[in-house]
């Protein structure tokens, strides 16, 4: 009992150990590459615990404050390899903007075990936390340089929402405590599944504000307000790392509460959530169209995905939530190699986020825009890329579970937003490069080899996606 | 399926017409048509709705590049209206195959043609197929994009988008609509020859007053593939077999006509019809090949074209007079329009020193035009092989045309 219960948290404890150690290293004057690479290498090594010490059934620790099984320890290592990939790709930038220092590494490590704590929550309160801790990790990560004043005008807007929903959260979950009785995630769907109608009015009350408060953080409309801003805002190589990570965190926490606590009052909450992610498709899809910074425009973008894999949530069965899983799995891999991208191909004092700077990309630097390319039809939902299967992966499910309306808005909405993915595939191919601007861009080459294996994954994914989409789904199946 | 055949022999033409002609980034050239043949084979050999969307979605991208890099002036706007006008029907298509799944419970179209479906499904389906198909087809109104993508393309992406592209939306028809939604195909069918009779009279009108070559054969493909449907969706033997030779025909000689343009186009870089003049006084052989593709286009008898037409006009006397008649219209437009054009181009004086100074066709060219000939004439004069090896398959197709799956 004594040893599991350590197991089951050793994820954790070996990131907040590793940070530590990061930050004592730090102070004694370790090189910086040192200590990123260790970053890296300790993200790794937890992603390899979890692998093996995961059980394939939903086995409860502490007390029932942390509850892992098959579908925590495929998100763990998802948020773990998403963060290792996030660092990955930003050496040369924080080098170059003097941000390659032992506390950022170590706020990355302590965010990714919020993260950790958040996914395999069995209380209440530990699923708070961990939310807590990712987040106050990452607004300190976005305000590193103090001298930029997006960066700090970013940090304070994701500060101040971000406190407002964790409010928003806070209260829900009070009031669905206070009708159920019970802070223990496994106890409170039994509790309310026979309430009656002044009970359910409270959950009701209860069911809104924690959906608020989750959309707020997965970034879907109408709470999308602060992402666009602060993802334009940070520094690239923290816009990647809060794009990729912290969304499979949110989407955990999501279905924590609205499939697993909230399970007996789906009706409810599938209204809500069909409401956010039809508006999450518009809202993403349209201002898209209008954007002229790459980085704004991959923002606008990532609610319109949002919008998808909350149509997985809302399907409601177990092929809707593994293909909710998948997409989101399909999203972070996408979206680490964009803003990896941006962030390679900037260089010291000279940003490559405006899409004006994509002109021409093909003549300039073959691999960095047959990379993107692949990446863009990705996003667009084009065979054989991994994006496309997510997308059917979701709409399948939905259009099993009787939502084919919803599919074909979702559709609909594609086509739309076909158009800026095609568009910057026009600015890299079709265009010519601007005379006298940056005309050789030169990717080193372990980034070159970095983002051709994502690339290539991406490929792979897309061409094989059965072994994931099975994990998937057995994952869901046994937790959910 | 001879469709494949088709495929393959016209990527192997398409890639010869560039040979000399595409010079910049000639690897990617290629490749992009390898990418395209091996996308089109797997979409008429798919037996699976997944695999069938893969590759139907998959044939896009290599389009989309070869028009954008290679082709001409407006190509950006060209391109970018062909993917999103294509990709607009196909994932209504897509929501189709997924609601059809979901029913049968397997993704193999097998399973879909023995499942029954009742009508209102059955409705919604047929139209979500019909976006998808009258887009690639193209059929009146939504063809808009082809004069566009034709016109800015290169040779070789012209000829493949004609020849080939356009048959996968008739194929879709033969393949999807028939057996999958049979009732709702007999219901609406009417729909689908009311658009397809005004492809033939409206477009063949259209064609007449075109000032561009490569657009006025753009237009003429309209209405030839407006044939094509109006032979699928009468229901009759006869029909069936029209339909798939002209399909077959119609690649060739779309494909052959294309590269005639393009073989002028590549000495004088003008489409225009009023650059042109007496061409056949200083390119004899090319103008009599040029000649014998405008008869096929027209479809006179002895060439392939006539072979597809004629059984389609049969077909549709036979099912309503004034079908048939409206039909044979198009034998008058397509000769005026086509026979119009061969006029101003080649005969009368030679009309600059420009055309003057024009050379006749070198050997990869004359090699290229004899292959096309030679299909054309074959499937002309014999096109009992082909109606042979199409027997089965077009029996199967209206056996399960004509029952009732409600």
């Amino acid at each position: 009992m004594n040893q599991l219960a350590l197991g089951a948290a050793l994820p954790e404890i070996v990131l907040v150990a590793g940070a530590s150690v990061l930050l004592l290293a730090a102070t004694f004057g370790f090189s910086a590459r040192l200590l990123h690479y260790s970053a890296i290498g300790v993200l790794v090594l937890c992603a390899a615990v979890v692998w093996t010490l995961f059980p394939g059934h939903v086995v409860s620790a502490y007390n029932g404050m942390l509850s892992v099984g098959p579908l925590a320890g495929m998100l763990s290592m998802a948020v773990l390899l998403a963060c290792a990939g996030s660092l990955a790709y930003s050496a040369d930038y924080l080098a170059d903007r003097g941000m390659l220092c032992g506390e950022y590494h170590a706020l990355a490590l302590l965010s990714a075990a919020g993260m950790l704590l958040l996914v395999s929550a069995g209380h209440l309160i530990t699923l708070y936390m961990g939310l807590e801790v990712m987040s106050l990790a990452l607004y300190a990560m976005i305000a590193m340089r103090r001298d930029d004043t997006s960066a700090i005008e970013a940090a304070m807007k994701y500060f101040v929402l971000g406190a407002l929903a964790s409010g928003l959260i806070l209260y829900g979950l009070s009031l669905v405590y206070g009708a159920s009785g019970s802070l223990h995630i496994a106890q409170i769907a039994a509790r309310i599944a026979d309430a009656g109608p002044e009970r359910r009015a409270v959950l009701a009350v209860g069911v809104v504000f924690v959906v608020a408060g989750a959309a707020f953080k997965l970034g879907a409309a109408p709470f999308h307000m602060w992402l666009p801003d602060v993802y334009h805002g940070a520094p690239t190589a923290v816009t990647l790392f809060i794009a990729s990570a912290p969304k499979i965190a949110a989407l955990a926490l999501a279905l924590r509460l609205l499939a697993e606590t909230l399970a007996p009052l789906s009706a409810v909450w599938t209204e809500m959530l069909v409401i956010v992610s039809v508006a999450s498709l518009a809202v993403g899809n349209i201002t898209a169209i209008a954007q002229t910074n790459l980085k704004r425009m991959l923002a606008y973008s990532a609610i319109s995905h949002t919008g998808f894999v909350l149509i997985g949530v809302i399907a409601g069965t177990r092929e809707g939530y593994a293909g909710a899983v998948f997409y989101m799995f399909a999203y972070v891999l996408m979206t680490v190699g964009g803003f990896g991208m941006v962030a390679l191909l900037a260089r010291a004092g000279a940003e490559f986020d405006r899409l004006e700077d994509l002109r021409g990309l093909a003549k300039r630097n073959g691999l960095a825009a047959m990379l993107l390319f692949v990446l863009m039809l990705s996003m667009a939902g084009i065979p054989p890329m991994v994006g496309f299967y997510a997308k059917f992966a979701v709409l399948s499910a939905a259009v099993a579970a009787g939502w084919t309306w919803l599919a074909v808005t979702a559709v609909l909405f594609s086509v739309v937003g076909a158009f800026y993915y095609l568009r910057v595939v026009k600015l890299m191919f079709f265009d010519e490069p601007d005379a006298g601007a940056a005309q050789r861009v030169t990717l080193k080459i372990p980034a070159a080899a970095l983002a051709s294996a994502n690339g290539a994954l991406l490929l792979i994914l897309g061409v094989a996606p059965g072994a994931l989409m099975n994990a998937c789904l057995e994952a869901v199946g046994a937790s959910l | 399926m001879p469709l494949i055949v088709l495929n393959c022999l016209i990527t192997l033409l398409a890639v010869a017409s560039g040979w000399e002609s595409v010079t910049r980034r000639v690897p990617q050239y290629m490749a992009a048509f390898l990418f395209m043949c091996g996308f089109v084979n797997g979409v008429f050999a798919a037996g699976d709705a997944i695999l069938f969307y893969v590759f139907w979605e998959a044939t896009l991208i290599p389009l989309f590049l070869v028009i954008g890099v290679w082709g001409g002036e407006r190509r950006i706007y060209a391109a970018v209206k062909f993917f999103l006008y294509t990709l607009f029907g196909s994932l209504l298509m897509l929501v189709a195959f997924l609601y059809l799944a979901s029913r049968a419970g397997s993704f193999a179209f097998a399973a879909m043609r023995e499942m029954a479906v009742p009508m209102s499904a059955q409705t919604l389906v047929f139209f979500a197929f019909f976006a998808a198909f009258a887009v690639k087809v193209p059929m009146v109104p939504v063809h808009t994009w082809l004069p566009d993508a034709h016109v800015e393309a290169p040779t070789g992406g012209s000829i493949m988008l004609a020849a080939v592209m356009l048959k996968l939306g008739a194929y879709g028809f033969l393949r999807l609509s028939l057996p999958i939604v049979p009732d709702a195909s007999r219901e609406y069918a009417w729909i689908i020859v009311a658009l397809s009779l005004l492809a033939i009279v409206y477009i063949g009108l259209v064609s007449l007053a075109q000032l561009d070559m490569k657009k006025l054969i753009a237009y003429s493909s309209v209405a030839h593939m407006g044939f094509v449907t109006l032979g699928v969706f009468v229901f009759d033997a006869l029909g069936l077999t029209g339909a798939i030779v002209q399909m077959i025909s119609h690649g060739f000689v779309s494909g052959a006509m294309f590269f005639c343009v393009g073989v002028l186009y590549d000495r004088m870089h003008t489409r225009k019809i009023d650059d042109y003049g007496g061409v056949a006084s200083v390119m004899p052989t090319f103008a009599a090949f040029m000649i014998l593709f405008a008869m096929a286009n027209a479809g006179l008898p002895g060439t392939s074209g006539f072979v597809g037409e004629f059984m389609v006009i049969l077909a549709a006397l036979h099912t309503r007079v004034w079908w048939g008649v409206l039909a044979a219209s198009a034998l008058v437009t397509g000769a005026a329009y086509t026979l119009w054009m061969c006029k101003r181009v080649l005969f009368g004086e030679a009309s600059g020193s420009a055309v003057r100074a024009l050379k006749d066709v070198n050997m990869r060219e004359a090699a290229i035009l004899t292959a096309f000939a030679s299909a054309v004439l074959l499937l002309g004069l014999w096109p009992w092989p082909l109606t042979e090896v199409m027997q089965a398959t077009v029996d199967g197709l209206l056996e399960q045309a004509l029952r009732s799956k409600l």
